[in-house]
């Protein structure tokens, strides 16, 4: 450690304004904030004391994210040893070959994500951020394991660089970058998103004896007049398997349990918002109910739970939708906000016979509306109180 | 003759009718998909436009003040189905591509913003070459929007095939509207920190 220090204070005056490296002074930061306390410190006005900072925040998230992250690692390899029936593949076996799928995802993400993050940090002289952590791990999460690489370093770019960096980089977005980015491959890509594509497969062999479909996506193309019961009768989809998540889909997505985990933690540190978090819940819930008792569709008729564990909801409504840069900020706000989510999901997955899955559309719907819902809640405040006074 | 060239080179790039007053937007949206019918919309456009701020800065003097908008949109909507005629007399085919938005020149900003704020207090001639400047500033726009969907969406431009579609997967967002939305937001990144940095330098 010490030895660092001493290359760090070594080297330190050469990114100095006007000295050789100051147009790359934030890798330098970034390097050097990462390894130590930042030496500045404010010294005027009243500051809260606290040990939590954007980088504690960021770390707790991905802390958070881990077990969806080595589940799905597990499930990518298991899938696709189940697909391809390799003999005798073990715990061991399945975590190798998932590795093998998705560490290149998350590598192409965090390299591509990196460069951007960086060129606009020296070109902006703001310094490198921390949110790259975690929209740079957020987004292959989200992703299926078939995706072609080039397609995660075009999505990362556009979720970055358009998403955020336009914006003034992190804390400035509008949007989640990892969720904008992956709404640009599914638009963009429509064909790597859609169909079989949740397993991967050896090159171009397509996996004949496993439809890759997700449960939402059987569902979905169930004929009308069937009902959903029917699926769930057959033996399509169960309750458990799409609660602990061994199904194909996302890499990261397809256990409510490890999200389940993970929204623990980030409640325990205090990162993530409950009332946003609850609020998604009651407004699917409540919603699905409706859709029960009016709608006459196989996806109308999905009991309301199962829509808690179908598809991205949970990681969705734990991860995504607390971003606390493009979520609500206001208490009631983020009640209204997280409520509706839940609400838009489920006229996304009943009402739309395009997409099965609407998880993604909401929340990035709803992340527009935020400020407007914020605005309108410190406008009933202002206004009652002025009826008060 | 050098403020008259103004008229002209103005709305070009510094004060760009799309990219700076953020006008006809609609229509660059709806008809960039392909370079062919941005360029003949572009073409209508300019027509339309020219022609409109000629017999409206002829007839400015005599147009009561409070009628002025329905005269100049009894003048613009002649034009313009004039245009739609045309258009279909002789292109059909792309006619049928640009469908309504020919029609819905009518309701371009720029043709009635140019009316209102110079057809009416300028002669004639100047707003020929005001019609002219606006109406290329427009079709810049809309080519260079409509060169990066057509050739990033679907490898081609001008229907040409230049990237091979061996190799290349044509962007399908490029060929939505919002892929338009970003294309010119870019643009307008890209004028108001380069282009227009230069040009007030210049000045």
């Amino acid at each position: 450690m010490k030895l660092i220090l001493k290359l760090h204070d070594n080297i330190r005056h050469l990114f100095k304004d006007g000295a050789l490296f100051h147009r790359v002074s934030p890798i330098f930061d970034a390097a050097d904030t990462f390894a130590f306390t930042p030496a500045e410190e404010t010294h005027r006005g009243a500051h809260v004391r606290d040990a939590i900072d954007i980088k504690r925040v960021m770390v707790t998230v991905i802390y958070a994210l881990l077990p969806c992250f080595l589940f799905g690692v597990w499930n990518a390899g298991y899938q696709y040893n189940m697909a391809h029936a390799v003999p005798g593949a073990g715990l061991v076996d399945h975590i190798l070959r998932g590795l093998i799928i998705v560490m290149p995802i998350v590598f192409v993400s965090y390299a591509v994500g990196g460069f951007w993050e960086v060129l606009f940090a020296c070109v902006r002289k703001h310094p490198i951020n921390e949110g790259l952590l975690v929209s740079g791990f957020l987004f292959p999460l989200v992703l299926p394991p078939t995706i072609p690489l080039w397609q995660v370093a075009v999505g990362i770019t556009f979720g970055i660089v358009i998403g955020k960096e336009i914006f003034g980089g992190t804390g400035m977005n509008v949007v989640n970058p990892a969720l904008l980015s992956r709404a640009f491959i599914f638009f963009a890509y429509a064909k790597s998103m859609t169909g079989n594509v949740w397993i991967a497969s050896k090159g171009d062999h397509v996996v004949d004896a496993v439809t890759g479909a997700t449960p939402l996506g059987v569902l979905s193309a169930m004929p009308e007049g069937a009902t959903a019961a029917d699926a769930i009768a057959s033996g399509q989809v169960s309750f458990m398997q799409m609660f602990l998540g061994v199904m194909p889909g996302s890499i990261g997505e397809t256990s409510t349990l490890a999200c389940l985990i993970g929204a623990v933690m980030l409640l325990l540190a205090g990162v993530a918002s409950w009332r946003i978090i609850l609020g998604c819940v009651i407004g699917l819930l409540s919603t699905a109910t409706l859709a029960n008792i009016f709608g006459s569709s196989p996806m109308a008729q999905i009991p309301p739970h199962f829509h808690l564990v179908a598809g991205g909801f949970a990681f969705g409504a734990i991860f995504m939708a607390t971003d606390p840069v493009s979520a609500a900020a206001t208490k009631a706000g983020k009640w209204i906000y997280g409520f509706l989510i839940g609400m838009l999901v489920i006229i996304v997955r009943v009402l739309n016979a395009g997409f099965p899955e609407g998880v993604m559309l909401s929340i990035l719907f709803m992340n527009l509306m935020a400020p407007l819902i914020d605005s309108f809640v410190v406008d009933h405040h202002i206004r009652r109180r002025r009826k008060r006074a | 003759m050098a403020k008259l060239r103004k008229i002209v080179t103005d709305p070009l790039a510094d004060n760009n009718p799309v990219t700076w007053q953020v006008l006809g937007v609609c229509s660059a949206l709806a008809v960039t998909t392909q370079v062919s019918t941005a360029m003949v919309m572009s073409i209508a456009l300019t027509a339309v436009l020219c022609g409109s701020n000629v017999v409206i800065s002829l007839l400015r003097n005599m147009i009561p003040n409070k009628i002025r908008m329905i005269v100049e949109l009894c003048v613009i909507a002649t034009l313009v189905i004039l245009a739609d005629q045309i258009l279909r007399a002789f292109v059909y085919d792309i006619s049928k591509q640009l469908s309504v938005f020919v029609g819905l020149i009518i309701t371009n900003c720029i043709v009635m913003g140019r009316a209102e704020a110079y057809a009416l207090q300028n002669p004639p001639f100047k707003s020929f070459l005001d019609g002219i400047g606006n109406g290329l500033g427009y079709s810049v726009i809309l080519v260079a929007v409509a060169s990066f969907r057509e050739l990033l969406g679907s490898g081609s431009w001008f229907g040409i095939q230049i990237l091979d579609p061996a190799w290349y997967v044509g962007n399908t967002l490029m060929l939505l509207p919002p892929g338009a939305f970003v294309i010119i937001g870019l643009l307008i990144w890209f004028q108001r920190t380069i282009i227009s940095k230069t040009l007030r330098e210049e000045d």
